[in-house]
C-alpha cells in the first residue's frame, strides 16, 4: 500500500447477493482520473469503498497509505462530493460547509474562514446566506464540492460533480478540477458525460457490472485493444496513392478513400509504428499531408467499444 | 471562481483534546436541531402533560372542592406524588420522551440521508456516537428535570393552605426540597438507563417501534414479573430510589427494592454496555440510504 496511490486490493463488495463490484485490483495515482462506466457499474461503490461508507466483503482498500477505518486520518487527506442530493435541513450554505468544519477541530474563526473561501472558490458567496433546501441543482452540486475542499484534501473523490450544471459552471468546475490536480491532488471524477471525461481526465478506469475492463491514460489503454484495430483519418493530396504505401505496414488490415473530405481513413493494430511509417513515406514521397487525426483513441470509442453503447446490458 | 486558497491552519492533534471539541460540536449540532425541530414539539407536549394535570389537580385542591377529610397535608401529597410520578412520569413520560428523542438520534440522519456528511470527517465514529448521545442526555435531562420539579411543587403547593403545619416554605425547607431533588435524580438516572437503552435501538433496528412496544410491555408488567426478570428491567431500580414506596397492586409479585448503591451503579453500568454496544454499531455503520 503506496503513501502516494489510491489502492485496491482484490477488492469485493457484494450487498447481499448482489455484486457491488468484484475483484477489483487498482492503483491511483496523482492527477484527474476519470472513473466511467454505465449505471450500476460500480463506480460510487468503488467511492463509497474508499471512504469507509461501505465495507469490503474482502479486500482492502487504502488511501496515500490509510485504511478507510482510520477516519481521523483519512478525512484530513479526503474531500468526497457524493451524488447524494440531500442535506441536513434548515441549514444555508455557509452553515453546511462551516459545521462540518467544526467537526474536523477547527476553531470557529478558522471553520468561517475556510469555509468562505471554499465557498468563493465555487462561485457560491453571493448565495452563501440562503438555504440550501432552496438551491438550484447545480448550486447544491457546488456548495457540496465546496464542502469537500474547504480543508484542503489531498485526494478530492467526486461522484459525478457536473451533473444539473449549466455549460459556464461545467467550465469552471473543470477548471478548477485541473487547478486541483496541478497542485499536486489526487482527482477522480465519476462521470457518464464521456466526451468531459476524455477532456479532464489524465487516466480513466472503465467499469462495467461491478468488474474494471481497463484502466490507464487513454491511448494507452487504447492501444491495447488488439480486437479493435485504431482508426486514423490522414486528410492528403493524393489519397489513393498513400493507400498503397500504407499497406506495406503489417499492422495496417484497412485502408478506405473518403470523398468528402479527400482523406484516407486506416485502421491499423499498431498505431504506433504507424506513426513513424506515415512519417517516413511522407518524407520519402513528397506527400503533402494536411492532417492526422485519431478517429477512435477517446473515451468515448473506448466505452463504446469495450462496454457497448446500451451501457454493457448486451 | 476565486482560486486563491489561503494556508490550513494546522490540524488539531488527535487526542482527547480533539475528541472533546468535537463530540460537543456533534452535540451542539444536534441540540440546535433537537431545540428547533419538530421533536421539540413532542418533547414539550410529553413534559408539560404531567404539569397540567397536576396544575389541574392543584387548582381543584384550591378551589374547595374537596371534603374536609381530605385537606392537603405533607405525608397525603408525598404518597399521592409519589404514585403519580410512578405511573405517570416514570412510565409514561421519562419513557417516552426518552423514545421520542433517543431512538431518533441516528435515524433522523438516515431518513434525511445526511448521516454520511458526519462520516466523512476526520470523526471517530464512538465520537460521534458519544457526541449524539450528549446532545439527547441534554435535551431530555434538562426537560425532564424541569418537568419533575415543577410538577412536584406545584403538587406540593396547596400545603401552604395548611397554615398549622407551617406551610410550603415549611415543608420545603424540611423534606420537601430533599424529595424534590431525589426525583429530579430519579428522572435524570431514568434518562440516563431509557436514553441507553432507545440510543442502541435507534441504531440496531431499522425500525424501532416494535422493540420500544416490546421494552414497554417488559416495563409496564413489571409489577407482575418474576423476581429474575424485575431485576432486569430499568424501571425496578429506578422504582427502589423513590422516596416513598408505592404499591405495585393487589397482583404484584413482591421484590426487594434494590439498594442506592446497587441501583444507581446498576443503571450506569446497564447504560455502559448498551453505549459500549452502540459505539461497536457505530463503528461499523454502512451507508446504504436506499435500503431505508
Amino acid at each position: 500500500m503506496s503513501a502516494a496511490t489510491i489502492d485496491f486490493q482484490n477488492v469485493s463488495k457484494f450487498y447481499g447477493e448482489v455484486l457491488g463490484v468484484n475483484r477489483v485490483t487498482l492503483s491511483i495515482p496523482p492527477g484527474i482520473t476519470g472513473l466511467v462506466g454505465p449505471n450500476g457499474s460500480g463506480k460510487t461503490t468503488l467511492f463509497n469503498l474508499a471512504t469507509g461508507l461501505l465495507r469490503p466483503t474482502r479486500g482492502t482498500v487504502s488511501v496515500l497509505g490509510v485504511p478507510p477505518d482510520h477516519p481521523e486520518e483519512l478525512f484530513r487527506l479526503v474531500g468526497y462530493s457524493t451524488q447524494f442530493d440531500s442535506f441536513p435541513r434548515g441549514m444555508n450554505g455557509f452553515r453546511f460547509v462551516e459545521t462540518f468544519l467544526r467537526l474536523h477541530g477547527f476553531s470557529a474563526a478558522e471553520s468561517r474562514r475556510l469555509a468562505e473561501e471554499a465557498i468563493a472558490r465555487v462561485g457560491l458567496t453571493d448565495a452563501a446566506g440562503r438555504k440550501v433546501a432552496g438551491y438550484s441543482k447545480g448550486m447544491r452540486q457546488r456548495i457540496r464540492l465546496a464542502q469537500a475542499i474547504a480543508h484542503h484534501p489531498r485526494v478530492l473523490l467526486l461522484d459525478e460533480p457536473l451533473n444539473g450544471l449549466d455549460p459556464m459552471a461545467r467550465a469552471d468546475m473543470i477548471g478548477l478540477f485541473r487547478e486541483l490536480a496541478e497542485q499536486g491532488l489526487h482527482v477522480i471524477v465519476s462521470s457518464h458525460i464521456l466526451h468531459e471525461v476524455d477532456l479532464i481526465a489524465d487516466q480513466v478506469v472503465l467499469l462495467n457490472q461491478g468488474y474494471v475492463v481497463a484502466e490507464g491514460a487513454i491511448r494507452g489503454v487504447r492501444g491495447e485493444m488488439e480486437k479493435h484495430p485504431m482508426q486514423i483519418q490522414i486528410r492528403c493530396d493524393h489519397p489513393s496513392r498513400l493507400a498503397a504505401r500504407v499497406f506495406s505496414d503489417d499492422g495496417v488490415v484497412e485502408a478506405k478513400i473518403l470523398e468528402n473530405p479527400q482523406a484516407l481513413l486506416v485502421r491499423t493494430r499498431d498505431a504506433d509504428g504507424f506513426y513513424l511509417l506515415l512519417n517516413r513515406i511522407a518524407i520519402e514521397d513528397g506527400f503533402d499531408i494536411h492532417s492526422v487525426v485519431p478517429m477512435d483513441d477517446d473515451v468515448q470509442s473506448v466505452y463504446g467499444y469495450l462496454i457497448g453503447s446500451n451501457g454493457g446490458a448486451a | 471562481m476565486t482560486p486563491a486558497t489561503t494556508a490550513l491552519p494546522a490540524p488539531p492533534t488527535a487526542g482527547r483534546g480533539l475528541w472533546r471539541t468535537q463530540a460537543l460540536a456533534v452535540a451542539a449540532q444536534e441540540l440546535r436541531r433537537g431545540i428547533v425541530g419538530l421533536r421539540a414539539l413532542g418533547l414539550l407536549f410529553l413534559c408539560g402533560f404531567p404539569i397540567l394535570i397536576v396544575t389541574v389537580a392543584t387548582v381543584v385542591r384550591m378551589s374547595g372542592f374537596i371534603r374536609q377529610d381530605m385537606a392537603p397535608n405533607a405525608g397525603r401529597l408525598a404518597i399521592e406524588y409519589a404514585t403519580f410520578y410512578q405511573a405517570v412520569m416514570l412510565r409514561l413520560v421519562i419513557f417516552f420522551v426518552c423514545a421520542l428523542v433517543f431512538s431518533r438520534l441516528f435515524r433522523v440522519d438516515i431518513q434525511q440521508r445526511s448521516l454520511h456528511y458526519y462520516l466523512l470527517t476526520p470523526l471517530r465514529r464512538e465520537v460521534f456516537a458519544a457526541g449524539k448521545f450528549l446532545a439527547g442526555l441534554v435535551l431530555t435531562g434538562v426537560t425532564l428535570a424541569l418537568a419533575t420539579a415543577v410538577s412536584f411543587l406545584v403538587y406540593h403547593y396547596p400545603l401552604s393552605m395548611n397554615a398549622g403545619s407551617g406551610g410550603f416554605g415549611a415543608f420545603l425547607a424540611a423534606e420537601g426540597f430533599g424529595q424534590m431533588l431525589l426525583y429530579v435524580g430519579i428522572s435524570l438516572l431514568g434518562v440516563l438507563g431509557y436514553g441507553a437503552v432507545f440510543f442502541a435501538m435507534g441504531l440496531y433496528f431499522k425500525n424501532p417501534i416494535l422493540p420500544t412496544i416490546a421494552v414497554y410491555a417488559i416495563e409496564g408488567l413489571n409489577p407482575i414479573l418474576p423476581v429474575l426478570l424485575k431485576q432486569m428491567s430499568v424501571i425496578h431500580y429506578l422504582q427502589s430510589l423513590q422516596p416513598v414506596p408505592v404499591s405495585q397492586g393487589p397482583l404484584a409479585i413482591l421484590a426487594e427494592p434494590a439498594s442506592p448503591f446497587v441501583a444507581v451503579p446498576g443503571v450506569i453500568a446497564v447504560a455502559a454496555v448498551l453505549l459500549w454496544l452502540s459505539a461497536k454499531k457505530a463503528r461499523k455503520l454502512e451507508i446504504h440510504y436506499g435500503d431505508e
